[in-house]
């Protein structure tokens, strides 16, 4: 019995923060736009019975799917997301494995300061600090101050406002997330086996290619699922540092909802946001599920 | 015709293997090697013991190339290795911890080493065979590390490391993660491995045990420094210092004065009392400081007093039961203690020592060595 409660918390959790949310944004994506409050119709009229029940079913219809295949505004949104999230992903792992790898060599009493250190931006408001991006990267910022008075260049670099800033706050925003999982691959590593490796007659690059990377493949994928399955639907940085060349699937979600106020074409977005992601998530709690059972 | 006896060391024709030359290693203010020199021979199985922190485990990671002398020169096979890397020396180590690679089979982790070789596949594949049967590993071949028990993986990185045929195969703590029973069991294989592959070993042991029963030579070592390297039974037989008689095994000491007489020496312990007696290869002079070492099996104990010149008459105040074997410990007169053991070749009850009985102790003139220091 106290195992069942036990069980019982979490799903009653998701079923209350997750599944019903679901379950509303589906039902709005069947329904039709309305000038009226909430903005959708059919509403659903429990005083009025069973006839009511089904007169509200037999409103709700797939239109709005049907028009995200009409306009290619959404699937190309999506490809766009699904690239550059996808290219954002490699870039922070390149970014973040040589970090986690020199914090997992780091001597032990400073490993506690570094993983701190890496922690630390959560500290502060996450839109607070893409917005300090804005300060960096924009014509007349920080960096190419910078780069004007070192000489490098002779015209402000247009940054703000392009991919290219994008891909610059996906990393620096999700770095972390790429960081702590590889982190904690390295530093379970026992520091013999690549002793090992050598004395088998490895060099040093070899025993890196053939032990360390390998044993951090579970991190490695961990981190990159971490950052790819967020960044898809990311809204806030392509908003704020992406330009209008810049399609994500996030924007266009948002523009649908607020400026369009159509609830139900957003609504329709999101669901399948969601059927795109659920592949990759599967695919990630296979590679955790296959951790456990290769540390058990 | 009896075998000829395996010992190199005594041959002065014999070019030794690995020469270790006035090496001496610190890290930092710490000497973990202070200056020292020692020769090891081509198919010798080299023990090297001590306790933790007596620079053992230093001397064999120089050996394997983890760590350079700081000065002196270690030579292997007649060259200087002080510039060569850990994977170019054909030297294999076998990690204390195994250093099994968990993310590779059994086979997979016994082929890595040659691999690395650029071996083909049809070189690889029959050696690798050939690993799995002398460790009887060839049912796990598929496993992966974890799935097999401590003893097996054990032997994985024994073959892994023997699949090479390095020239010189170093053991860190090899049998230090396995129960007693498997223990003395593997102590067997790993002999009758190095005698088949007639490969040199050397071993880094703290158990004393070990060393004794796989070792061929047994270096003792205490803070950097090798005290004495001699075989088994003349390390225990004939320690050369008080440390060495203490360290392998049960001893007694008596400290006392030698005082030279025409068979051997007088040796005054207790004030008023009867000198003992001894024989000594070593010379003492008259009214010098000594120690008699002597093992406890060879003290022998009875009720009744023994026609020998060297007795003493005693109290038991403790008996510890092995089984095998009986500790008596007896108090003698000057309140010391002095351990005397027996075999147990008759069941308890036809016994009759027990505690607070009065027993002699008594032993040969050539029981105990004398030691200086």
């Amino acid at each position: 019995m106290r195992r069942l409660i036990l069980i019982a918390v979490p799903y009653l959790w998701l079923l209350a923060l997750f599944l019903v949310p679901f379950l509303i944004v589906l039902k709005i994506s069947l329904s039709d736009t309305a000038i009226a409050i909430p903005p959708y119709t059919p509403t659903l009229d429990l005083a009025g019975g069973w006839a009511a029940f089904k007169d509200f079913l037999g409103q709700l219809d797939m239109e709005n799917f049907v028009w995200l295949t009409e306009d290619d505004l959404y699937w190309k949104a999506y490809l766009s997301s699904v690239k550059i999230a996808f290219f954002a992903t490699v870039l922070t792992l390149v970014a973040g494995y040589p970090i986690a790898y020199a914090m997992a060599r780091a001597a032990p009493e400073w490993r506690p300061t570094l993983l701190m250190l890496v922690i630390l931006p959560f500290w502060t408001s996450f839109l607070i600090r893409v917005y300090a991006w804005m300060g960096i990267l924009s014509n007349e910022g920080l960096l190419n101050g910078l780069l004007l008075k070192l000489g490098l260049i002779a015209e402000p670099l247009t940054i703000l406002n392009t991919n290219a800033a994008v891909y610059i706050g996906i990393v620096y925003t999700y770095l972390p997330f790429m960081i702590l999982p590889i982190y904690s691959a390295l530093e379970k590593m026992d520091e013999s086996l690549l002793e090992a490796a050598e004395d088998l007659g490895c060099s040093r690059l070899q025993a890196f290619w053939l032990v360390t990377v390998p044993l951090s493949k579970q991190g490695i994928i961990a981190g990159c699922f971490l950052v790819f399955i967020p960044v898809v639907g990311e809204f806030v940085i392509p908003s704020l540092l992406g330009g209008s060349g810049t399609l994500m699937i996030g924007k266009v979600l948002f523009e649908e909802f607020f400026n369009n106020r159509d609830w139900p074409v957003a609504s329709a977005v999101a669901v399948i946001l969601l059927l795109i992601l659920i592949i990759p998530i599967i695919l990630f709690q296979r590679n955790e599920q296959k951790q456990r059972e290769a540390e058990g | 015709m009896a075998e000829t006896v395996f010992a190199p060391w005594t041959d002065p024709q014999q070019k030794p293997l690995i020469q270790f030359k006035g090496v001496t290693k610190r890290f930092g203010d710490f000497i973990a090697i202070d200056n020292l020199s020692q020769d090891i021979y081509a198919q010798e199985f080299f023990a090297l013991l001590g306790p933790s922190g007596c620079g053992k485990t230093t001397m064999m990671r120089m050996l394997a190339g983890f760590e350079a002398p700081t000065e002196g020169q270690i030579l292997i096979a007649g060259q200087d290795v002080a510039r060569v890397p850990p994977n170019k020396r054909a030297v294999n180590m076998m990690f204390q911890s195994y250093a099994l690679f968990p993310h590779l089979t059994v086979w997979d982790n016994i082929a890595f080493g040659l691999r690395r070789e650029g071996k083909s596949k049809a070189e690889i594949e029959p050696r690798v065979a050939e690993m799995l049967r002398l460790t009887r590993l060839e049912r796990f071949a598929r496993r992966k590390p974890h799935q097999i028990s401590g003893g097996q993986r054990q032997r994985v990185a024994l073959a892994r490391s023997l699949a090479k045929a390095p020239k010189l195969l170093l053991l860190d703590e090899p049998l230090g993660a396995l129960d007693a029973k498997l223990r003395q069991q593997t102590q067997f294989e790993l002999m009758d491995i190095q005698e088949k592959t007639g490969t040199t070993f050397v071993i880094v042991t703290h158990d004393q045990e070990e060393a004794m029963t796989v070792a061929s030579r047994v270096a003792v070592m205490d803070e950097g420094r090798i005290i004495q390297v001699a075989t088994p039974p003349e390390i225990y037989e004939q320690p050369n210092s008080v440390y060495v008689a203490d360290f392998i095994g049960d001893v007694n000491i008596i400290e006392g004065v030698a005082h030279p007489q025409a068979d051997g020496y007088d040796i005054l312990w207790v004030e008023g009392r009867q000198p003992l007696h001894a024989k000594s290869t070593r010379s003492f002079s008259n009214g010098q400081r000594c120690f008699l070492a002597m093992r406890p099996e060879k003290v022998a104990i009875g009720t009744e007093e023994p026609e020998t010149r060297n007795k003493v008459k005693g109290r038991i105040i403790d008996i510890a039961y092995l089984g095998n074997l009986s500790t008596y410990h007896v108090e003698v007169p000057g309140g010391r203690i002095i351990k005397a053991q027996t075999a147990n070749t008759r069941r308890l009850s036809r016994r009759t020592l027990t505690w607070e009985d009065e027993v002699w102790l008594s032993w040969t003139e050539t029981a105990a060595v004398m030691l200086e220091e």
